[in-house]
């Protein structure tokens, strides 16, 4: 008595809830399979999503009580060495008033389930507790449903919607995607440390409901290629932490030294002094951008969100293009259905469509960064600690002339890092993201 | 066979605090679970029905998100389930829960006469097991509390042979049906459920009764109806451990130690005169 759906989705993440809601609305008969007890108990996520894509899914998603921390007004950049660093930041009117919601942080354990429950209200069915474990094939490879780890568990599907993320079990066992490479993920973990709300509002100088997200590179990844973030929530601060894995594994260093380190670091600790910690957990990221990315359909199947390696890891930007993917994905899923064509040609539209949107645009744009990173390790380490050095120097109010100092800080410059190594680090830079 | 099995939803005690200022459990954020004695009865009813034949009715008093607990029961593979919701409901100790459930249940006795009614021994948040006897003596059914084994369910002559645990071993009684049985954990393992099991769990729709469909009284139900009151709930101190005297290695000078430390403290030698047997 194996019931038949016409899509079946695994993982109720952004990527299959917008797919799900989208198919629904369209009078689709979907199944989200998700192996968290509830959608959102496995994720971790910095947590902040962009009000744009959200809101093609839900478009009064205020109204509806998305479960918002804080609206982002300010967005700041750290460069730091090991005893200080660099700030810029930007703040607009605009993001309190005109523009608000462009940026807010989220807690993914409740905002996962909230996002779930709105398909539900459609008539989306979302069975939580299990685990999609294998795909179910016809003689000739092609994808005709899902088996999960529950008895009695095989799901047929006209469609399947592999949006289980990045780390993924399945894609492992039945190879739909190649197993990333650890230069190709980062491993990140994340710290949520209690703190009043005042006291939060204070310490970064915002008004109650505006918060401020920090994205920090240099030294305090101890090398390697990496950054950390800071994003305010209502109570809480979310710390992250990642670098390569590659890295990591060459340099056996342990995430959680790193962020134990990064909280110790001066313009850190002050932040989140007196603050309780309430969650801590670890994560793949998809960074290798552009050149990783599987091939995204095939034969009754297609593959949406970060399972796809759909992220932007220089704008941390991931669930965005999660829900992009995944309501691209069902817009193809309802028309290869509408046309009796569920095979690899009927799905090709998939890949049109993405290339189309901003989620392969971007991609493609710094499809060189990742590389980038990865092969300029000075990012990490000599440039932070030189410019740090400058800085102290000329700040530093010693009788000697401000002429003689920058005379001793060009010289010390040169003596770390090449001038022509400098020179096309600056100019790989600029391409990477040019 | 006509089973209904009483399930409470109750908070996920591992993770409940008590606020030490005003001594109420702090709920917030704590996830709800089905107790875990109850899902342990509704198998027992559930292997009970395949193998006799019969029905098995879900029924839980509590909130709206109660529905939650029946659900997990249709999944597991119980046919239909009642949720008793109403304002007026709120605040039972366990004299207006039972009595409750008891006018529940005799609502579904008129359809279907029913044989077995199944609960947990206890609750893991109120810990009274007071309920299950509660709903017996108002039935005027039979009662076997603290069960841990069914010997014999003989449906011809009606009767039903159970091992129970009582103070300091168990013993085997046998009686007549109709009967209320409270369950204890080692009775059954809960199965999973199948995934048509939790697909039907997901579009079940779970009805509800308000006090006027269960027929109660309204002074026996909620807080009129509750003659218990909370003075205070306390987390018990932590209990220190006493002193070690460690003769794993060389057990005379452990022994010497622990001679003189009694000795030293006359209220611990007293209490060994006085108690001979320790
Ligand atoms: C110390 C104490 C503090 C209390 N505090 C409060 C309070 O602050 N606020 C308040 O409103 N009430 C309070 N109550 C009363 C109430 O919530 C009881 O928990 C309730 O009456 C059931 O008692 P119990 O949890 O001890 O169940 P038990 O008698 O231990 O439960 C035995 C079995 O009865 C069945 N059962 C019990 N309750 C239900 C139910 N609701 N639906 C279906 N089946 C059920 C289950 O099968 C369960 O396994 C308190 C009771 C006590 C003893
Ligand atoms: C530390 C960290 C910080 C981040 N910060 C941000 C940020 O600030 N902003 C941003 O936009 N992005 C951020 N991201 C990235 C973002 O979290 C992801 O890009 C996004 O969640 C991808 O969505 P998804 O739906 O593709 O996958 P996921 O959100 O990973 O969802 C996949 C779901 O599938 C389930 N699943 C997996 N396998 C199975 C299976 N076999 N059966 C059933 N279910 C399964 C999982 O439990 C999970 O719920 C961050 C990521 C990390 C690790």
């Amino acid at each position: 008595m194996r019931e038949e759906f016409e899509v079946a989705i695994v993982g109720a993440g952004p990527a299959g809830i917008s797919a799900a809601l989208a198919l629904a609305e369209k009078g689709i008969k979907v199944i989200v399979f998700e192996r968290g007890e509830f959608p959102g108990a496995k994720n971790v996520s910095g947590g902040v999503l962009y009000g744009h894509d959200l809101a093609e899914s839900v478009p009064d998603f205020i109204k509806r009580e998305c479960p918002v921390e804080r609206n982002i007004v300010e967005s700041r950049l750290w460069y730091l060495s090991l005893d200080g660093g660099f700030n810029v930041s930007f703040r607009d009117r605009a993001f309190e008033e005109g523009l608000s919601f462009n940026a807010f942080t989220v807690g993914r354990a409740r905002f996962d389930r909230w996002f779930a429950g709105i398909a539900e209200e459609k008539g989306v069915l979302v069975v939580c507790g299990t685990t999609v474990t294998d795909l179910l094939k016809d003689g000739g490879g092609r994808v005709t449903g899902v088996r999960t780890d529950r008895s009695d568990g095989d799901v047929t599907a006209r469609v399947v919607l592999i949006a289980d993320g990045v780390n993924s079990a399945l894609a492992a066992k039945t190879g739909f995607r190649p197993e990333p490479k650890p230069s190709d993920v980062a491993l990140a973990v994340k710290e949520v440390i209690e703190l009043p709300e005042e006291v939060i509002n204070e310490r970064f100088n915002v008004e109650a409901g505006h918060g401020v997200t920090i994205e920090i590179l240099g030294e305090i990844t101890k090398g390697m290629d990496g950054v950390a973030v800071i994003y305010t929530n209502k109570n809480s601060l979310s710390l992250c932490i990642g670098a390569n894995l590659f890295d990591l594994m060459s340099n056996t260093v342990r995430p959680y030294e790193m962020l134990e380190e990064f909280k110790g670091h001066p313009m850190v600790a002050p932040l989140i002094k007196s603050g309780r910690p309430r969650e801590y957990m670890a994560h793949w990221l998809a960074e290798g951008g552009y050149d990783t990315i599987p091939h995204l359909y095939g034969d009754g199947y297609l593959i949406a969100g970060e399972s796809g390696m759909l992220f932007n890891a220089l704008h941390r930007e991931g669930s965005n293009m999660a829900m992009a993917s995944g309501r691209l994905a069902a817009l193809t899923i309802a028309g290869a259905l509408a046309r009796g064509d569920t095979g690899s040609e009927g799905l090709a539209g998939y890949a049109a469509a993405l290339q189309g949107s901003y989620v392969m645009k971007d991609l493609k744009k710094y499809r060189r960064f990742n590389r980038f990173l990865l092969n300029h390790k000075e990012l990490f380490s000599t440039l932070p600690r030189l410019g740090a050095s400058a800085a102290r120097e000329m700040l530093t109010v010693d009788g000697v002339s401000k002429k003689e100092k920058q005379t001793s800080i060009r010289r010390r410059i040169q003596g770390a890092i090449p001038l022509a190594r400098l020179a096309r680090l600056l100019w790989a830079g600029a391409r990477s993201i040019g | 066979m006509n089973f209904v099995c009483c399930i409470k939803q109750v908070p996920d005690t591992s993770e409940v605090k008590i606020d030490p200022e005003t001594n109420t459990l702090m709920r917030s954020g704590v996830e709800s679970i089905s107790n875990p004695y109850d899902l342990v009865a509704l198998e027992t009813a559930l292997i009970l029905r395949d193998k006799y034949g019969g029905w098995v009715t879900a029924l839980s008093m509590g909130p709206p998100q109660a529905e939650q607990v029946l659900k997990e029961a249709i999944s597991l593979g119980a046919d239909a389930a009642v949720l008793l919701s109403d304002r007026a409901f709120a605040g039972a100790d366990t004299l207006a829960t039972s009595y409750t459930l008891y006018k529940a249940i005799r609502n579904l006795d008129v359809d279907r006469p029913v044989d077995i009614v199944l609960c947990g021994k206890q609750a893991i948040d109120g810990d009274t097991a007071q309920v299950g006897p509660g709903v017996a003596t108002r039935l005027g059914f039979t009662q076997f509390t603290s069960v841990v084994e069914i010997r014999e369910l003989n449906t011809s002559d009606r009767h039903i042979t159970v091992k129970r645990r009582v103070e300091g071993g168990f013993e085997v009684v046998r009686g007549p049906l109709p009967t209320v049985i409270t369950v204890d954990l080692g009775l059954a393992r809960p199965r999973r459920a199948s995934l048509p099991g939790l697909i039907l769990s997901l579009r079940t729709v779970i009805d509800r009764w308000d006090a006027d469909a269960v027929g109660a009284e309204a002074t026996k139900i909620g807080l009129k109806g509750s003659p218990t009151w909370v003075r205070r709930i306390f987390s018990p101190p932590l209990k220190e451990g006493g002193p070690v005297f460690d003769g794993r290695k060389d057990p005379v000078p452990a022994v010497e130690r622990f001679l003189d430390a009694i000795v030293a403290d006359g209220e611990l030698t007293s209490e060994l005169f006085k108690n001979p047997g320790v």
